[in-house]
């Protein structure tokens, strides 16, 4: 894997984006995409969770994991870090910055169990990213997910009073415009692959 | 509850996919093909027993204050054993699920099950009650799958079924009709099932 960090990190916003092209994160990116104003919140504190705990997974996998030889405690390893991180985070804005943690605290302990952030760190060790390879595709995805939950905000603003059909009122119109989303992104598919 | 009425509740009237939206990274990740949504629905079930098991097992025991933490590591140790046993047995769909077997952690529908049912309720009603969340979120990931792969190779189950004369439709393989055949899935059970009216 000798592909630029700066190709990854356009590659993991628009041509494999984290939600479009591989599904993560759907849940949160469902139920807090009813406004744009938490839709961002919660964006911004992915982009920053995600960056953080993937550097420190990746230092974790290669310089703690591999040389103990101990490689499947990974999935418990992981959790375990990003737990930790999203609590030290949560300390350290409330002290430091508090006007921050008004608009970026309720959304912290949701990101523990978005899928968004543990899947990463699983794919940067399957596609064997180095350490600024890495730093590069989690800010990328964490960008590209923003993005895609910043969109799916505007258009349910959007069809919010218009017609749609009972049984598909909620998930189900979500489901669609994401869907159309998806097709969309296929068009930058030619640009670059990195999968 | 008799344990009927709790595992078509949980397994139907409130399936976690359809109605509380919930598992569903993994449920169109993985369905492009069957053996696929199968495996990883075998490897759903098998987790949400044991881990609906387990933590109501040490229900009494477990402080409020480390529950979540305990129940993260609970299911993250019975993922590992699916995961292990996957690279041993299977190899190939292993390499395919790639990521999503340990996304099964992170996985909604289980976390939930343990923090709405197994945390309340005997270890029998939980793991009927697991069992019943899995075969629901299995049933969804097979009916999404089979269009997939109808469509997308002309085939079931890797058997083909529709001749060489069949054009494949590559939209099918790829991301956006997973989330098409979701939407138009959980508007017929909307329609049909719970028949949702307009008001």
């Amino acid at each position: 894997m000798d592909i630029s960090p700066i190709v990854l990190f356009w590659a993991a916003i628009f041509t494999s984006n984290v939600l479009l092209t591989n599904f993560l994160g759907m849940c949160s990116y469902l139920s807090v995409s009813r406004e744009m104003e938490s839709a961002f919140g919660l964006g911004v504190a992915v982009i920053f969770v995600l960056t953080i705990t993937c550097a420190l997974n990746w230092l974790v996998y290669y310089y703690l994991l591999v040389p103990l030889n101990i490689i499947y405690l990974q999935y418990i390893i992981f959790i375990i870090v990003i737990a930790a991180t999203v609590q030290l985070l949560e300390l350290i804005i409330e002290r430091f910055v508090p006007a921050l943690y008004y608009t970026l605290g309720i959304f912290l302990p949701l990101i523990t169990v978005n899928c968004a952030i543990f899947g990463v760190a699983l794919f940067m060790i399957i596609r064997n990213y180095s350490f600024i390879q890495t730093i590069a595709y989690a800010a990328g995805s964490g960008i590209g997910w923003l993005l895609a939950i910043l969109m799916l905000a505007g258009i349910r603003l959007k069809i919010k009073d218009k017609m749609i059909p009972a049984g598909l009122q909620g998930a189900g119109i979500s489901l669609i415009v994401t869907g159309i989303m998806a097709l969309a992104f296929i068009g930058f598919s030619g640009i670059v692959n990195v999968q | 509850m008799n344990k009927k009425d709790i595992f078509i509740t949980s397994a139907f009237k409130e399936n976690s996919v359809w109605k509380q939206i919930l598992g569903i990274c993994s449920s169109l990740a993985v369905t492009n093909l069957m053996l696929n949504s199968l495996i990883m629905g075998l490897g759903v079930i098998f987790t949400l027993i044991f881990s609906n098991l387990t933590i109501s097992a040490i229900r009494s025991y477990t402080p409020r204050s480390v529950r979540m933490m305990a129940q993260v590591l609970i299911i993250a140790s019975y993922v590992i054993i699916v995961d292990i046993f996957l690279r041993a047995n299977l190899p190939d769909i292993s390499k395919q699920l790639g990521p999503y077997v340990g996304l099964i952690i992170t996985n909604c529908i289980i976390m939930g099950r343990a923090e709405a049912f197994a945390a309340k309720n005997n270890p029998m009603d939980s793991v009927i009650d697991g069992l019943g969340t899995g075969i629901g979120y299995t049933l969804v990931l097979l009916c999404i799958s089979a269009v997939r792969e109808l469509f997308g190779f002309g085939s079931l189950f890797g058997w083909q079924v529709l001749g060489s004369w069949w054009l494949k439709w590559s939209v099918m393989v790829m991301a956006p009709s997973a989330f098409f055949l979701l939407a138009i899935m959980i508007w017929l059970i909307n329609d049909h099932y719970y028949k949702v009216k307009k008001g």
